[in-house]
């Protein structure tokens, strides 16, 4: 904490991302003005260029977007020596984003297909989760993040309460939501059983499957599900896609081998992210 | 007339009076029932068609009843089908159940403001329940209630919001003469009759050009609403059909379960091998539990505002498939899928007996239907059993419990 303010400093920084956490941050329209009255908002260059002056410290640091760069690789370095509490948000900074596509290819072939000049692109060969580099204290899962779940982790940090972020499946706010099921009821493929809760399960409410966007639960069973979005229709190649969007490093990694490097699924369509 | 009830369970007249009085109400006396509940006071809730499936909500007139609707059950499918008669009941269970009205899946415990003399606290949402009508209830449901009751009751008045609504409910069964293909309400004596504890029960009638309902009340309340509806006494060819109809729903029913020495059983069952089984496809999801009408895990948490100067105790249902539902100092006690699924499957049709005096499971196959990947826990039994019987003698292992009084 700053010695001329009894205000929490706030940052939000940005690695390798779209900015739409960021704008989930801004989106909390009601709550942001009772924010800015608790915090002092020391970086947000989404919302602002004016910085506070002074580098860090700041107590706690809201941080988007993976590593898939040399520089922030070595920024994420000092954004974690300068914050107290290091919290990363969305599918890109929790889990290497849809620009973890690039962990199953090769990223000179796509820069070279990509850039004219290939020769200025320094990214490195994979894409990968904050917390490959640095510890994390929280992590909010999403693409984008929820809302709710944000407002939620601040107002605890601000209240030194532990933010309780549940590990279990969309399924059960699903079920809290009184939704229909939508693979019971109409046989639409749905990752929410093995996807981790958050969102309020906004998907299946408005008649369509989950997609996955807040990326594996704490111990899914992936390899049960999968037999049965065959058995709803779905052939392997599309099995392996629904799992290779945002979270496909995650998703990957819990698998057990399913849904399998991503590329082999959509070959040639590089167009994953190549650094911030 | 007096009437015999045959069919095997708990069903029947709770043996109280000899003589039941039966009458018949016509289709359109629907609507007088629902004007006489409204008039009474209560917001009537009832199935009705949303979107793909028949759930539970405030019905505004009777016609919002599912005439015609019937629906297909299986192991992890669930739909809609247009019967060939006009039936409003003529449906098993659907998403919902209604302990979504009786044990809500979230509500505020109570509340506190930061003020200049300290903290106010504040009681929770719900201080005066709303009276609500319960039109439908089949007999598999009131006994779910009657379990909740006993869970969240209990003899001292426990959850205090919850005796609260529980006490402003009128309920309404109707009797199953149509089982689905995942009910096996006979095997755990829950139905197709209805048991004790409604305030009116109707048996439907459509088999004929003319579509009605033999009803009778159970409690003074239901008498009283009774009398004001176009009914006349019910003649014997009527309450006959309608016996039949209800006796021959129970030789009917898609699924069974042998209950007989079941929890122990189950209690020797620690090392079976179907537990791997079974947790290899299952996705610890948690959806059985909040689809069943008696779970009633929650979870309570205490939130707080942005300004800190607001707080909210909050519970929300929970479930035993969660990781984090058995988390102690240090981890989850239950870390595999194994014994989380042991652990549903033992608690609601083993455990439960110990605990509340009854199983934990009415039969309503809601949990068949609703498992994203059909798993159906009939089957899982039926496994076990097997299991049991080809290893000679309760699979216990070394430091087994006890054997069941199966023998
Ligand atoms: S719709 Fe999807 S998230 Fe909802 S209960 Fe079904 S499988 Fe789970
Ligand atoms: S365990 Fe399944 S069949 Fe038994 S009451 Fe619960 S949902 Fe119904
Ligand atoms: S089966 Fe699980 S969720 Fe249901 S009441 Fe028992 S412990 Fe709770
Ligand atoms: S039995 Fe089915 S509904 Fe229950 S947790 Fe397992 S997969 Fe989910």
């Amino acid at each position: 904490m700053q010695a001329d303010s009894a205000r929490p400093r706030l940052a939000v920084w940005k690695l390798a991302s779209c900015d739409g956490c960021q704008l989930t941050v801004l989106d909390c329209q009601d709550e942001l003005l009772t924010l800015a009255g608790e915090v002092d908002i020391a970086h947000f260059t989404e919302a602002t260029s004016a910085e506070l002056p002074g580098p860090g410290p700041f107590d706690v640091s809201l941080v988007e977007g993976s590593v898939s760069t040399p520089a922030d690789a070595a920024r994420i370095q000092q954004i974690r020596a300068d914050s107290r509490t290091l919290v990363t948000i969305g599918a890109c900074a929790t889990a290497g984003g849809i620009q973890a596509l690039r962990n199953f290819g090769d990223v000179t072939e796509f820069a070279s297909a990509v850039y004219a000049r290939p020769d200025y692109i320094a990214t490195l060969a994979t894409s990968t989760p904050v917390s490959s580099h640095v510890p994390v204290d929280f992590e909010l899962p999403g693409c984008p993040i929820d809302k709710r779940q944000l407002i939620g982790l601040l107002s605890a940090l601000l209240a030194g309460r532990e933010p309780r972020i549940p590990g279990h499946s969309v399924c059960e706010q699903c079920k809290l939501r009184g939704t229909a099921c939508v693979m019971v009821a109409r046989g639409t493929p749905c990752l929410g059983p093995v996807t981790q809760a958050g969102c309020g399960a906004i998907c299946p409410a408005f008649g369509r499957g989950c997609y996955g966007c807040f990326g594996p639960m704490t111990a899914p069973n992936v390899g049960a599900l999968v037999p049965w979005l065959r058995r709803l229709g779905m052939p392997d190649s599309d099995i392996r896609r629904v799992f290779a969007t945002f979270n496909v490093a995650a998703f990957d990694s819990v698998a057990g081998g399913f849904p399998g490097p991503a590329t082999q699924a959509e070959p040639g369509q590089p167009d994953a992210g190549s650094g911030s | 007339m007096t009437v015999v009830t045959g069919n095997g369970g708990a069903a029947g007249n709770g043996g109280a009076a000899g003589q039941r009085r039966r009458f018949e109400l016509p289709a359109a006396g629907l609507e007088d029932l629902h004007r006489a509940l409204v008039s009474a006071g209560y917001q009537v809730i009832g199935p009705r068609v949303t979107g793909d499936a028949i759930t539970l909500g405030e019905l505004t007139s009777a016609s919002e009843l599912p005439f015609g609707w019937g629906v297909s059950l299986s192991p992890g499918g669930y739909r809609l089908r247009k019967r060939d008669d006009a039936a409003a009941f003529g449906h098993s269970a659907g998403p919902g159940s209604w302990k979504q009205f009786l044990h809500p899946p979230r509500e505020q415990l109570w509340s506190a403001t930061r003020g200049t003399d300290g903290l106010a606290v504040g009681p929770g949402a719900v201080q005066e329940p709303r009276k609500l009508a319960f039109l439908g209830v089949r007999p598999c449901d009131l006994r779910a209630i009657q379990v909740l009751d006993r869970v969240l009751r209990g003899a001292s008045g426990r959850d205090c919001a919850y005796s609260r609504r529980r006490a402003a409910v009128f309920i309404v069964v109707v009797n199953c003469t149509e089982p689905g293909e995942t009910c096996f309400c006979a095997s755990m004596a829950t139905g197709p009759e209805s048991g004790p504890g409604y305030d009116l029960l109707m048996t439907e009638l459509t088999a004929e050009s003319d579509h009605r309902f033999v009803i009778e009340a159970g409690s003074p309340g239901g008498q009283e609403i009774l009398t004001g509806l176009p009914v006349r006494p019910a003649d014997p060819g009527a309450t006959q059909r309608a016996d039949a109809a209800v006796t021959g729903a129970a030789d009917r029913m898609g699924r069974s379960m042998q209950t007989d020495g079941l929890p122990g059983m189950l209690a020797a069952s620690l090392h079976a091998q179907r537990w791997e089984d079974v947790a290899s496809r299952c996705l610890t999801c948690g959806n059985c539990t909040m689809a069943c009408p008696t779970c009633f895990c929650t979870t309570v948490e205490d939130v707080t505002d942005l300004s800190g100067e607001h707080a909210d105790r909050q519970q929300s249902w929970s479930s035993c498939f969660e990781l984090d539902f058995s988390y102690l100092h240090g981890g989850p006690v239950r870390s595999s899928g194994v014994s989380r699924y042991r652990q549903w499957l033992t608690h609601k049709l083993g455990t439960w007996h110990d605990q509340f005096g009854s199983s934990g499971c009415v039969g309503c196959g809601r949990c068949i239907v609703w498992c994203p990947v059909g798993i159906d826990l009939t089957e899982e039994v039926a496994a076990l059993w097997a299991e049991r019987d080809a290893a000679g003698e309760p699979a216990a292992g070394p430091e087994g419990p006890e054997r069941g009084e199966q023998g």
